[in-house]
């Protein structure tokens, strides 16, 4: 086989993948130029710093291991290129030291991954903010009294229906008639641990608030809790990242983080407003985007 | 003719007599396994064109969306002025990954080249069963019209991901693709199961039963290791998905209810009955599908593996640790699917299960690839175009492995899934990964199957633009994953967290015009080369393995000769041997010293 000389850039080619993927990485972590937001999203969740702490930690992890086989892989292409040298070749079936290492290493660092972020996926979605641990003063325990959701969030095709589970005019909370119905337009307060209950009404759904770390796909028939501590007043969205159908791109809400004082005063006018329309929720807010 | 270790009584003899000498027999219906792996190999490219189309119109509507789009918009949606409309391209993302797993990866990798390398490289002279072998392939046939004819069908094909979750997937009124366009789907998807285990079932009785005296298990190429886990992985795991799929269409056409909650009410209809639980099919799905994901991509860590040695002059490093760690690939791998279900509503503490184990397989996959760095480690590197494609696999495995890893971390997971983190993940390790190992395969093998050379210059200029396409597509998506960019989504934009992310978009879409351009110079490579291409030899590339002992290309029966192997596939630079390379049928330069092995089985 011929040998060309242009041989010599292949090596040079397999370096810009480490070199040009860490490049990318670095401009984006940095948001310089036009890569201005082209990281994370900005967390606003007391929780989900953790999550960002993860992702950091296994970014740095294999971004070495990235580095460092792609440095290896140019090294070896460029050191044992067999048009530069006519060494014979290192006649040898393999390693079991090297074996030994390379497995043992690796085992060791996933296990470690494994155990090491447990706690924090059990307090994403294992452990259901509690108010009471019971008479035992344990958490986790079956006589905890687990927190009230502040609101049930539905999904269906292709909207996002709330329901504030009021006290109202009767008093008690638990009956429907008395609830605040709003689409689309999830309001909670900051600095508050917040607990939503989730649904779909119709297919599958995913309550997604990247700004929150917060994801959970919504099943029909399951009943499930979302929790989380928004702690920066502001305005971010609610993404459906579950495909639901044709309409879902537009499945699209709206999350309002303010202050308990506004979040009550929202309330109460929202309340206002349903009471004073008589519409029966299904008509009034099906006409969505 | 020769006649391997009187294993079988070569039933397909008749093939080749002078009675069946028509056209039909050798080239339609023929029973010899290199056509049957030819027609594969022909079929799978050109629903590779389809599916690269499809993923083409994907972009468009990433890049420009609701623009016109050019030329073929005005043909295709002349009613919408042009435009791809929401639920045509949530018909292309399900198309496009239909077509690509079920048409291009899992059919080119068994299909093609299991089809066409297995009896060449255990020295038999053919399949097992090559009656069944010329089925798995016409049992295609049904699945490609199904899945065609889907296209004409009411939504232009079937609209709910190629995973197919119920209720969307369930409930003909959902979506205007889950009427009889599903349907289609669902059968072809089944066709396609059924082809595979035929295959599977003569894979793995071929690969036990016919290998040539003297080829032990451990004396089987790579590759051949490959088709062999990936065999056994269909024949365990397919069974679940045709009865998933066949629970679905119950679902769909006679009213059953496995995976429809009690009083689901989709768009306005009821569903007949209820009781049943959406993510019992996501459980069933994923048996399959992780494996699946595994049998995308065990036979092209085998083809790299051979390639790499060859091109190396030098053995591969770490052969029984490369068999062991496929295998524990293959065993892990059915233990692994509640990773794609940790923000399913699946029982959170599963997760952390299915999160062990998913991190446990990442280590197999390290020792491959660094077991493939100590083969290229005092090699004598010669930079052909196979050698620079399987180079790119292991550069490119890399990536696809690591980036598994955030996603195996649950509480990360919380947040890149279903985001183009995912779609960054899969498409380096089925596109940079197993895509890139198959052109690999086809410039290696091509001398066998044609008997001339593919050009060298178009192959390195194919590769050279190929690689640095498809790392401007797909490497970016780690960006905007790191966003929290949504797939799926035929416009992300009206969201304020995504609005600025239109110009990378526009950037990767440019990039996939490119490589599916650059196609275009493999496909001119490919048949000009098949007629005009450069004559050689047995033998072009100085390699071990049996197929190189076959006349290229081989006729009915493959070898003009009884092969005898007496040593492994990986004795290049050997010191016993007199070139750089050491074939396994060729015997030791001091007879007597070396016993001729006795047969594998006898």
């Amino acid at each position: 086989m011929g040998y060309s000389r242009w041989n010599r850039w292949w090596s040079i080619l397999f370096l810009l993948v480490p070199v040009l993927g860490v490049a990318t990485f670095a401009v984006s972590m940095a948001e310089v130029g036009p890569f201005h937001r082209h990281w994370l999203p900005d967390n606003v969740n007391e929780f989900g710093g953790v999550i960002d702490d993860l992702y950091y930690f296994i970014l740095y992890l294999t971004g070495a291991i990235f580095v460092g086989t792609g440095l290896a892989q140019f090294w070896f292409m460029w050191k044992y290129d067999g048009g530069q040298h006519s060494e014979p070749v290192k006649y040898t079936h393999g390693s079991h030291t090297l074996e030994v290492v390379w497995s043992i290493l690796p085992a060791a660092t996933l296990l470690f991954i494994a155990i090491y972020q447990m706690n924090a996926w059990a307090d994403q979605k294992m452990r259901r903010p509690v108010i009471d641990v019971g008479s035992d003063q344990e958490e986790g325990t079956a006589d905890d009294v687990y927190q009230e959701p502040l609101a049930v969030v539905t999904g269906r095709q292709f909207e996002w229906r709330i329901r504030y589970v009021l006290p109202g005019e009767d008093g008690k909370t638990g009956t429907s008639d008395d609830d605040l119905h709003i689409v689309n337009d999830l309001h909670i307060p900051v600095n508050e641990k917040v607990v939503l209950q989730i649904e779909s009404q119709d297919v599958l759904h995913s309550f997604f608030l990247p700004n929150l770390r917060v994801k959970q796909d919504v099943v029909p028939g399951m009943k499930q809790f979302v929790w989380f501590q928004a702690n920066r007043t502001g305005v971010y969205d609610i993404v459906c990242a579950e495909l639901c159908g044709w309409g879902h791109y537009k499945m699209k809400g709206r999350l309002t983080v303010e202050s308990r004082s506004d979040f009550d005063r929202w309330v109460a006018e929202q309340y206002a407003l349903q009471q004073s329309t008589q519409l029966p929720m299904t008509t009034s807010m099906t006409e969505s985007e | 003719m020769s006649s391997v270790a009187g294993a079988h009584d070569a039933p397909h003899e008749n093939a080749h007599g002078h009675t069946f000498g028509s056209f039909v027999s050798t080239y339609v219906f023929s029973l010899d396994h290199k056509i049957i792996g030819l027609q594969f190999l022909f079929s799978t490219l050109l629903w590779f064109l389809v599916g690269g189309l499809l993923a083409l119109g994907i972009r468009w509507q990433l890049a420009y969306p609701w623009h016109d789009m050019p030329v073929i918009g005005r043909m295709l949606f002349a009613e919408q002025g042009g435009q791809i409309s929401p639920e045509f391209y949530t018909m292309l993302f399900t198309m496009h990954a239909t077509v690509m797993i079920f048409f291009v990866i899992i059919p080119i990798l068994a299909g093609a080249f299991g089809n066409y390398l297995i009896p060449l490289m255990i020295g038999a002279d053919d399949m097992a069963f090559p009656t069944l072998n010329m089925l798995s392939y016409w049992f295609m046939w049904p699945a490609f019209i199904a899945i065609g004819s889907s296209f004409f069908a009411p939504g232009n094909g079937a609209a709910s991901g190629w995973t197919s979750y119920p209720p969307l997937s369930t409930m003909q009124t959902a979506s205007p693709g889950s009427g009889p366009a599903q349907t289609l789907w669902l059968l072809g998807v089944t066709f396609v199961g059924i082809s595979s285990m035929m295959g599977s079932v003569n894979y793995m009785t071929t690969i036990i039963q016919m290998r040539a005296p003297g080829m032990t298990m451990f004396r089987l190429p790579m590759t051949i290791w490959g088709m062999f886990i990936t065999a056994v992985l269909q024949a365990f795991a397919l069974p679940v998905l045709t009865a998933a799929g066949f629970m679905q269409l119950m679902d769909r056409v006679v009213g059953t209810g496995f995976f429809a909650p009690e009083a689901l009410v989709v768009n306005n209809a009821a569903a007949v009955t209820g009781g049943g639980q959406p993510l019992l099919w996501q459980h069933l799905f994923w048996f399959y599908s992780h494996p699946a994901v595994y049998i995308m991509i065990l036979p092209a860590m085998g083809m790299v593996s051979d390639i790499i040695a060859c091109f190396s002059r030098k053995p591969l490093f770490g052969y029984k640790p490369m068999v062991y760690s496929i295998s524990g690939i293959a065993g892990l791998g059915f233990i692994v699917w509640g990773h794609h279900m940790f923000v399913s509503g699946m029982n959170p503490v599963l997760g952390l299960t299915f999160m062990t184990s998913t991190m446990l397989i990442a280590l197999p996959s390290a020792v491959k690839v660094f077991n493939w760095l100590g083969t290229i480690w005092g090699g004598n590197i010669q930079f052909t175009t196979p050698m620079l494609f399987a180079l790119s696999f292991v550069s490119m495995f890399v990536i696809g492995g690591l980036s598994g890893i955030f996603m195996a971390a649950t509480p990360v997971d919380i947040f890149i899934h279903d985001t183009y983190f995912i779609v960054a993940h899969f498409h380096y390790v089925l596109f940079a990964g197993t895509a890139m190992a198959v052109f690999g395969g086809i410039y290696f093998w091509f001398p066998k199957m044609f008997g001339r050379m593919m050009d060298e210059r178009l192959g390195k200029v194919h590769f050279l633009l190929t690689f640095v396409f498809l790392n401007g597509t797909f490497f970016t998506m780690h960006i905007l994953g790191a966003v929290g960019f949504p797939r799926r989504l035929a416009d992300p934009y009206h969201y304020e967290t995504f609005r600025h992310l239109l110009p990378m978009n526009r950037f990767m879409t440019w990039c996939a015009i490119g490589m599916v351009g650059t196609q275009i110079i493999f496909a001119f490579n490919f048949f000009y080369s098949m007629f005009f291409g450069r004559r050689v030899g047995r033998n072009p590339w100085g390699a071990n393995s049996l197929e190189w002992a076959a006349p290229s290309p081989p006729g009915h029966g493959n070898f003009d000769f009884q092969p005898i192997v007496y040593r492994g596939p990986y004795e290049y630079g050997s010191p016993e041997s007199d070139t750089d390379y050491y074939p396994q049928t060729q015997p030791p330069p001091t007879p007597g010293a070396h016993p001729v092995p006795s047969p594998a089985h006898s």
